[in-house]
């Protein structure tokens, strides 16, 4: 099963039992508050989605590391290599 | 049947300790070249360096593709210089892509284990002593270095690159849950038999062609390590990311997505 058929399933099963449940299909009837609550789900999922999605590329944005002192060790090292390359005869 | 089972397996496991000793692994570093004459004896030094220093058997394949820089001219006076066992030239006629020139390496390779990384220093060899302890710990069949986690990180990155890749990587883990956590970094330890079956099953190319890998390896249940490591973008040269790359970066993505 492809990684798009399983997403197609899971929304499919999820939409549908939200569905279900607010038209009251196969005689459910929810109390009222309950139906209040159920029928602008998807729309608050949704959002709440986004605002994980929003927050957890902020952080790790914020938190991926500068590795300054890798940069810093490499250039020390290309002075190495080529002093010791020029040495060895290589023409660059 | 029964009787063949084994007799085969006392066989076996008085095979495997040898076949997993230290001195008969050999390393083979896959460098695909395109204009890299600054760049190539400096990263070459660096594995030479970083190879001796531990005491790994090594070899490293040069595949120019005629660069019109001159990388081949240099690439032959590093042969001269560290020997034709330990350097190996194997260029091509013109620009054929990522994937045949792996494959082309891969035919000379004489190592049982494959390192794939860019030429352009980005990749420091620095880190595969730890790719291999890594192997060895899990016995992995691919250990990827990866930006993304532990102290891993990158250099020279302004805050819209690091945007763009936290979100590429955030949206190509919720689609695909790939079991790696950097898909599109190209610096990794295969078994050899490993990355040619890969090889075989990919049909991508740049970004996506090495996220592919990774997506494969999971479908055919290969175990992959993760080591973290410091991404330092080009010290010399141009780096590349362009609208032309997010968009067949997310088109490679969607078809993954639709067909893995």
């Amino acid at each position: 099963m492809t990684k798009l058929v399983q997403w197609l399933w899971g929304l499919a099963i999820l939409g549908s039992t939200w569905a279900a449940l607010t038209m009251g299909a196969l005689g459910l009837e929810l109390p009222s508050p309950y139906r209040e609550v159920l029928w602008p789900l998807p729309a608050y999922l949704l959002v709440s989605a986004g605002c994980y999605a929003l927050g957890t590329v902020g952080y790790r944005v914020a938190t991926f590391h500068d590795c300054e002192d890798a940069a810093r060790e490499l250039q020390d090292q290309i002075q190495e290599a080529r002093a010791d390359l020029a040495r060895r005869g290589l023409r660059f | 049947m029964a009787s063949l089972e084994l007799s085969r397996s006392p066989l076996r496991s008085r095979r495997e300790p040898e076949v997993c000793s230290a001195g008969q692994d050999k390393y083979s570093v896959l460098l695909p070249t395109y204009n890299e004459r600054e760049n190539l004896p400096l990263i070459v030094w660096l594995l030479v360096k970083s190879f001796s220093e531990s005491g790994i058997n090594y070899e490293i394949v040069i595949i120019d593709d005629g660069s019109p820089d001159g990388t081949r001219d240099v690439a032959e006076q590093l042969e001269k210089i560290y020997g034709s066992d330990k350097i190996l030239l194997r260029p091509r006629e013109k620009k054929l892509g990522l994937g045949t020139a792996y494959i082309h390496g891969m035919q000379h390779a004489t190592g049982n284990y494959i390192i794939i990384m860019d030429a352009d220093l980005s990749h420091h060899p620095k880190f595969i002593p730890e790719f291999i302890r890594k192997q060895k710990e899990g016995n992995f069949d691919i250990v990827s270095g990866t930006r993304y986690k532990g102290n891993g990180g990158v250099y020279g990155w302004d805050l819209k690159r690091k945007i763009i890749s936290r979100g590429a990587n955030f949206i190509t883990q919720i689609l695909l849950r790939p079991g790696a956590s950097d898909l599109t970094g190209s610096f990794r330890l295969y078994r050899k038999e490993v990355l040619q079956k890969l090889i075989e099953k990919c049909v991508s190319k740049g970004y996506v062609f090495q996220m592919e890998m990774i997506v494969r390896a999971r479908q055919l249940n290969y175990t992959i390590g993760e080591v973290p490591i410091s991404f330092v973008d080009r010290v010399y040269g141009e780096s590349k990311l362009g609208g032309n790359e997010i968009v067949s970066f997310l088109k490679g993505l969607l078809t993954l997505f639709a067909t893995t």
